[in-house]
């Protein structure tokens, strides 16, 4: 039964899962041979490493597929700060915030990271779903220590860590994503 | 990280990060293999079990994640024949701000990593291990997974591992951004798909109801590193490189306000905090003064310029004498941190030079644990938002008088109310600030 497609107003995610993704879900759960459960974080990662975010319909289908209430997965969605539940930027920015980045100039570097992506810098710093600039391309947001303190400050773009950033750099960082 | 590509300060010994730092070193197996890679489990795959935990006992190698705790006292908690499953983790959740270590070795050197714990396993009878690797290291996940599989593919890992009968696989397991999966019994709910809440101890300590309610061992990357490094060196040369009860070499991660900040291997006791900030990253910025060190990651006690510390150390008779050492001169060494208050715990040095105010530092620290408290117990997930609230309108200048003492008295009575030491985490710095810089918190508390 599909519940989630008539609530949606597009095609929910749960109905576009593409055959590497299903193949990637799969030798994940063989990773747990004792416990499936223990495949949810993989699975989520998995899922909006794909979709970029995980929808009603994602938490239900990987609920489904590791035998679990569906509650099981929400809750780990809602906790960790890094799973989304809706759409950010196509280039996620996770600045640092901690105490070594923020004494070489963390708080200035994000302020800039903003100012160079269009986001007024007075956005929300943290949470589940961060500022986006208006053309959708770029979403930047504090995170806490991101363990490079001997370089700060630092930040994550996308995947790649950048370090010894100064305020004046942040633009030039970004256009490496165009 | 610039620092690392110098050569090795004289003061430093670099042993775990040996190959990571040497140019033209890769993360593949072959250059592993090359550098002299996976000698040490077969060697280890030739010993009896319990040699090889002797060993590390006999070493008197602490873990290097932040509680010190011996690993080879940990590891004899663990009875090999007892036919339930054993399992191993490593914990490469590194968040404790000030540290960071591990992050070049899963990014430069995954297979000492992986050879460590092969030895481990062997020794604690696991057949299956886990990496826990926190997701902001996106890239070292990559690497460690690509590494595992070159492993497999050469017998290293799997079945029938270097034709010894002996079956373990291992496999990397990404966090999703909590600062708690740190704690042992928050990695293992968190491997267990759970909300990573604490365990309460007893009884669940990990050696006997861990992973799936099974004997566990949970070590840090850089603690698995020296096992396989203590089976080169052999545990009484490694043992003699650190001090008694603390051997071998340790990371120091050392960020803020001096000149050339990074990770530096130190022999155990090896440098004075002195040594560490004056000779090894070459003293603070031009022009500055030292203010307050931060020795042992976030959590640990702040301590200030100038502090004097009435001590027991050892005189040259061997007699115990009591003696006063002034803060620049006190050893980085487990005993000799713990004996002034605070302590060595990840390895994580923080230096703050005579421009910062330690009231908006102590904000910032206050503003991380209130973003990371799991929210499980009430007086952490409750006194560390009260302690965060009331630092940042401290520094936003709406300071009240009685701030300090109502600071102080929510501190209280948070550490050693709590199922983890987050609370006491939590709560040390907010209660070492306020004891060793009271003139700043009652400035701001008058405005």
């Amino acid at each position: 039964m599909d519940t989630h497609a008539a609530t949606s107003s597009g095609p929910c995610q749960a109905d576009q899962i593409p055959a590497d993704l299903l193949s990637k879900i799969d030798e994940a759960v063989t990773h747990y041979p004792v416990s499936k459960r223990s495949a949810s974080l993989p699975l989520l990662h998995l899922w909006q490493n794909h979709f970029g975010f995980v929808d009603e319909s994602g938490v239900e289908w990987i609920a489904k597929r590791l035998d679990l209430e569906s509650i099981n997965i929400l809750e780990l969605v809602t906790f960790y700060p890094w799973f989304r539940q809706q759409k950010a930027g196509k280039i996620s920015v996770r600045v640092c915030r901690t105490l070594s980045c923020a004494l070489a100039g963390g708080y200035e570097v994000r302020e800039a990271f903003c100012k160079a992506a269009g986001i007024d810098p007075k956005a929300p710093t943290h949470g589940h779903t961060p500022p986006v600039s208006p053309d959708g391309k770029f979403s930047v947001e504090f995170v806490e220590c991101l363990a490079s303190c001997g370089s700060a400050p630092v930040a994550l773009v996308n995947d790649d860590l950048h370090e010894d950033i100064t305020p004046e750099g942040t633009s030039a960082i970004l256009s490496q994503y165009n | 990280m610039k620092s690392l590509l110098l050569p090795p300060h004289p003061k430093e010994r670099r042993i775990v990060f040996r190959n990571a730092w040497t140019q033209g070193y890769t993360p593949d197996i072959d250059c592993y293999v090359k550098h002299g890679g996976y000698e040490q489990i077969k060697k280890a795959l030739g010993m009896k079990p319990e040699e090889i935990i002797e060993e590390v006992k006999k070493a008197n190698l602490r873990g290097r994640g932040g509680a010190g705790f011996p690993c080879g006292v940990k590891w004899g908690f663990i009875r090999r024949d007892d036919g339930k499953p054993h399992y191993i983790t490593c914990n490469g959740d590194e968040s404790e701000p000030g540290t960071f270590k591990d992050r070049y070795i899963l990014h430069n050197d995954p297979h000492q990593l992986i050879e460590g714990m092969l030895i481990a396993a062997y020794a604690l009878n696991v057949n299956l291990a886990y990496i826990y690797i926190r997701c902001e290291f996106p890239k070292a996940a990559r690497i460690v997974t690509q590494a595992l599989q070159e492993a497999r593919e050469k017998g290293f890992l799997g079945k029938n591992i270097f034709g010894s009968g002996f079956d373990v696989d291992i496999h990397v397991h990404q966090g999703a951004g909590a600062y708690i999966c740190g704690e042992e019994t928050s990695l293992i709910e968190s491997l267990e798909g759970k909300r990573p809440y604490p365990r309460i101890k007893p009884p669940y300590f990990p050696a006997v109801l861990g992973l799936y309610m099974s004997p566990t061992i949970v070590n840090n990357v850089e603690t698995f590193c020296h096992v396989k490094q203590i089976l080169a060196i052999g545990s009484d040369e490694y043992a003699r490189m650190g001090t008694p009860g603390d051997g071998g070499t340790r990371v120091m991660c050392v960020s803020g306000d001096v000149v050339r900040p990074g990770p530096y291997e130190i022999p155990a006791g090896g440098v004075t905090l002195g040594e560490l900030i004056n000779d090894v990253c070459g003293g603070m910025k031009p022009g500055r003064k030292l203010k307050a060190i931060i020795p042992g990651g976030s959590s640990s006690k702040i301590l200030r310029a100038g502090e004097v510390f009435k001590m027991k150390i050892k005189g040259d008779d061997g007699q115990m004498v009591d003696k006063e050492v002034p803060l620049l001169d006190l050893v980085m060494d487990v005993t000799t941190l713990a004996a002034a208050g605070t302590m060595v715990g990840s390895g994580g040095v923080i230096v703050m030079d005579d421009s910062r105010d330690m009231l908006w530092a102590l904000n910032n620290l206050n503003e991380f644990y209130a973003h990371e408290s799991c929210g499980q117990c009430t007086p952490c997930r409750e006194g560390v938002l009260w302690m965060d609230k009331m630092t940042t309108r401290m520094v936003n200048g709406e300071g009240h008088a009685d701030d300090p003492a109502v600071l102080k008295n929510v501190a209280d009575n948070i550490a050693g109310r709590t199922v983890c030491a987050f609370g006491e985490a939590a709560s040390w710095p907010v209660q070492s600030f306020l004891q060793k810089f009271p003139e700043e918190f009652q400035v701001a508390a008058k405005k």
